[in-house]
């Protein structure tokens, strides 16, 4: 691998020590908003996506407000599971280690009410859940010999339970969760923190067309309390946070009720 | 392959703890394992920081993301011969284990540093110098010969006559040319197990200064203490060697040991813990003010040389009590003529931005012909800054004006110690031809930069 292409972050030192981030799914909606965030809070920000042009913007934005290099983009596709290890290992060179470790990719293939269509359901299961596992095994990995760090998974509201528009989505947002969970409960011993974020309804190209929204809110204001969350070392949280209370009924609501419901 | 990168990922701190970065350390037992490790670096596109006990202030022996090699597992001592007093070690063995193998033979380490528990390979990347500087020079002038394993897989055997411009270079180069895999010293004979301790107070800078110049000549080591916060208050500590008391008893290990207990009951383990409460501004100076007291009597007395050299290692862990954002040492070098006045403005500028020293340690030293020698002749004045997250910024501020003054003053730096030293400061006390000439070494024994560490990138990275 040519070593001359390494980007320049400036070097952390003991007077200017500094936070690394990864995060993955970062040019558009949450992700971008979430990386102008946490390029103010002072990390050393790597941003990775599938669209180089978006992410590239995204970087220049960040590091023109910053008036030094705090974010550099990466082209990646999530679905490319076995190109994972080695860049993971690049960048964190390039970083300088590693703090904060941000799942952001998702995607939403819906088919409709009464429909079916297995190769949507691949590609939502493949970006929503097996890039999840390409890229946190091996970051999990890295926290638990480290003993510290931080993985953060944004999974979703839908997760919570299985429904009638959206079955892969549910079912690959459940499935993340849980392994979320999983992780926590292996790495917590390890000082590694594990937050699982649900957000509910997020104004981004993600929700565009749906129908029967409420509770809206913008990118910005969800990026806000994550990394508040974040800083908190939080274990799982809704975004916002209201949402808690809605699931909480939603999860509880009686099969025999919730099979006769349309959304 | 022996070595692997898998599970090996693991947050390493600088000694200060003013810098966390997590790197994989790999711990090779054998020379062959280095080189597997410059093939593993080639393979992942991964730099390589050699590592030895991390003693370090600054970022010397981190390599964030990168690969740390920690050398500590390659420490034997090769040979040993008490008739010539050479000894050819591995670069892991620490000076601790080296006056243990030397001293009951009546050899002590010609030079050593302020702690026992740093290495022969740092102690050499490093070029460390100890209190008898202006008299024995630096720790590599006692090298006759070492072996190292470029990263171009190619092995050199240097001393001052063979392979001279590495020879220089690699001393001093601060582990980025080569790693030395075997060397051999000079050791110095001694008389005795005693060094005969002469004590006496200085009350202004003035008087510190002129005491190391004027005390020099006559001592084999003289160190001072400097009260940083009234800048001046002080105490002169000048050693010489006993010839007189050649009790062999007293060249026992067992004599020299420092006592692992504080008036015999509270282990030395926990006197960190106590320290907590007065490293900070009022602390520091009731503490110093209460030493200085101490030191107003005159006196004399024999001291065991492990007790003499070693002051760092009587509190173990004493880097701790700084708390969690540890600390950082700033120390200069001036020349006689211009450091009076330059450390007096200096001090005075610390004290009245509130970002006091709490210690302070000056040395006499002598010039070097080593490539990135910080020594010359003049003094040293080592500073320990506490370090927390309101203060970073201003002291990294303040430590950068310092850089300036002493530049100005025609001061050289320590790449072991100071964290804020910048390209252009390098630049500029070492010379262009220098920096140059460096950077052609580093060309010629390693194209690729294998060898990188944090304090590399930082200060060399961009020149």
């Amino acid at each position: 691998m040519p070593k001359n292409s390494r980007p320049n972050f400036p070097p952390a030192t003991p007077l200017q020590p500094r936070k690394r981030a990864i995060l993955v799914g970062a040019s558009s909606g949450i992700g971008a908003a979430l990386a102008q965030q946490l390029a103010k809070e002072g990390y050393s920000l790597a941003l990775l996506s599938r669209r180089l042009d978006l992410l590239e913007e995204v970087c220049a934005q960040i590091n023109r407000e910053a008036g030094e290099t705090r974010a550099q983009p990466y082209a990646h596709d999530v679905t490319e599971y076995e190109t994972v290890p080695a860049l993971l290992q690049k960048i964190v060179q390039d970083l300088g280690g590693l703090d904060l470790f941000i799942y952001n990719s998702g995607v939403s293939h819906m088919v409709g009410l009464k429909n079916y269509d297995f190769e949507k359901d691949r590609r939502t299961t493949e970006v929503n859940y097996l890039g999840a596992l390409a890229w946190l095994n091996p970051v999990a990995a890295m926290f638990q010999s480290a003993r510290s760090g931080q993985i953060v998974g944004m999974s979703s509201v839908a997760g919570d339970r299985g429904r009638v528009g959206n079955p892969s989505y549910n079912a690959s947002k459940a499935a993340f969760t849980c392994y979320l969970e999983a992780l926590r409960n292996r790495l917590s011993r390890y000082g590694v923190n594990v937050l699982t974020i649900k957000p509910g309804f997020v104004e981004t190209d993600l929700l565009k067309g749906a129908k029967k929204l409420f509770w809206v809110v913008t990118a910005e204001a969800a990026a806000r309390d994550m990394v508040k969350a974040i800083r908190k070392r939080k274990q799982a949280i809704y975004v916002p946070a209201r949402w808690r209370w809605l699931m909480l009924v939603i999860v509880h609501i009686p099969s025999v009720i919730f099979r006769r419901l349309t959304f | 392959m022996s070595l692997t990168l898998e599970k090996s990922f693991t947050k390493l701190e600088n000694f200060g703890h003013s810098l966390k970065t997590p790197a994989y350390l790999l711990r090779p037992e054998t020379v062959e394992e280095i080189t597997e490790t410059f093939g593993l670096a080639r393979k992942t596109g991964l730099t390589v920081t050699l590592r030895g006990a991390g003693r370090s202030y600054n970022d010397a022996a981190l390599n964030g993301g990168g690969i740390v090699l920690d050398l500590s597992g390659l420490a034997r001592v090769k040979a040993w011969d008490p008739g010539s007093g050479l000894i050819t070690a591995e670069p892991g063995l620490t000076l601790e284990q080296l006056w243990q193998t030397v001293l009951p033979d009546g050899w002590w380490p010609p030079v050593v540093s302020g702690t026992m528990l740093t290495t022969l390979g740092g102690c050499l990347g490093m070029n460390i110098h100890g209190k008898n500087n202006f008299r024995m020079g630096t720790f590599g002038e006692h090298v006759v010969e070492f072996d190292a394993i470029l990263p171009t897989g190619a092995e050199v055997t240097c001393s001052p006559t063979k392979n001279g411009d590495l020879f220089r270079a690699i001393i001093s180069g601060m582990g980025m040319l080569g790693v030395i895999t075997s060397v051999t010293l000079q050791m110095k004979k001694i008389e005795s197990g005693l060094l005969e301790v002469h004590a006496w107070p200085t009350r202004t800078l003035e008087e510190q200064l002129n005491s190391l110049l004027e005390g020099a000549p006559h001592y084999d080591y003289i160190v001072g203490w400097l009260d940083t916060i009234t800048i001046g208050h002080g105490q002169i500590h000048a050693a010489n060697y006993v010839h007189d008391d050649p009790d062999p008893a007293k060249m026992q290990v067992s004599y020299q040991t420092l006592p692992g207990r504080l008036f015999g009951v509270m282990p030395k383990r926990l006197l960190h813990y106590f320290m907590k409460p007065f490293v900070n501004n009022l602390g520091s100076w009731g503490v110093n003010t209460a030493k200085y007291l101490a030191s107003l009597r005159r006196h004399t007395f024999r001291q065991s040389h492990a007790a003499f050299h070693f002051l760092l290692d009587y509190v173990p862990k004493w880097e701790l009590s700084y708390g969690r954002d540890g600390l950082i040492q700033y120390q200069s070098f001036l020349p006689k003529e211009t450091a009076l006045q330059t450390w007096t403005e200096m001090l005075d500028t610390a004290k009245k931005n509130g970002l006091p020293s709490y210690l302070g340690v000056t040395k006499r030293h002598r010039p070097d012909d080593f490539l990135l020698t910080h020594a010359l002749d003049g003094f040293s004045l080592a500073l320990d800054f506490k370090v927390t997250n309101r203060n970073r910024s201003r002291l990294l501020a303040m430590l950068r004006d310092f850089d300036r003054t002493v530049l100005e003053a025609g001061g050289r730096f320590y790449f072991a110690k100071n964290s804020e030293t910048a390209p252009e400061t390098a630049l500029a006390f070492l010379g262009e031809e220098t920096v140059a000439r460096f950077k052609a070494l580093k060309k010629r024994t390693d194209p690729h930069n294998l060898l990188e560490s944090d304090l590399y990138r930082r200060v060399f990275g961009s020149l």
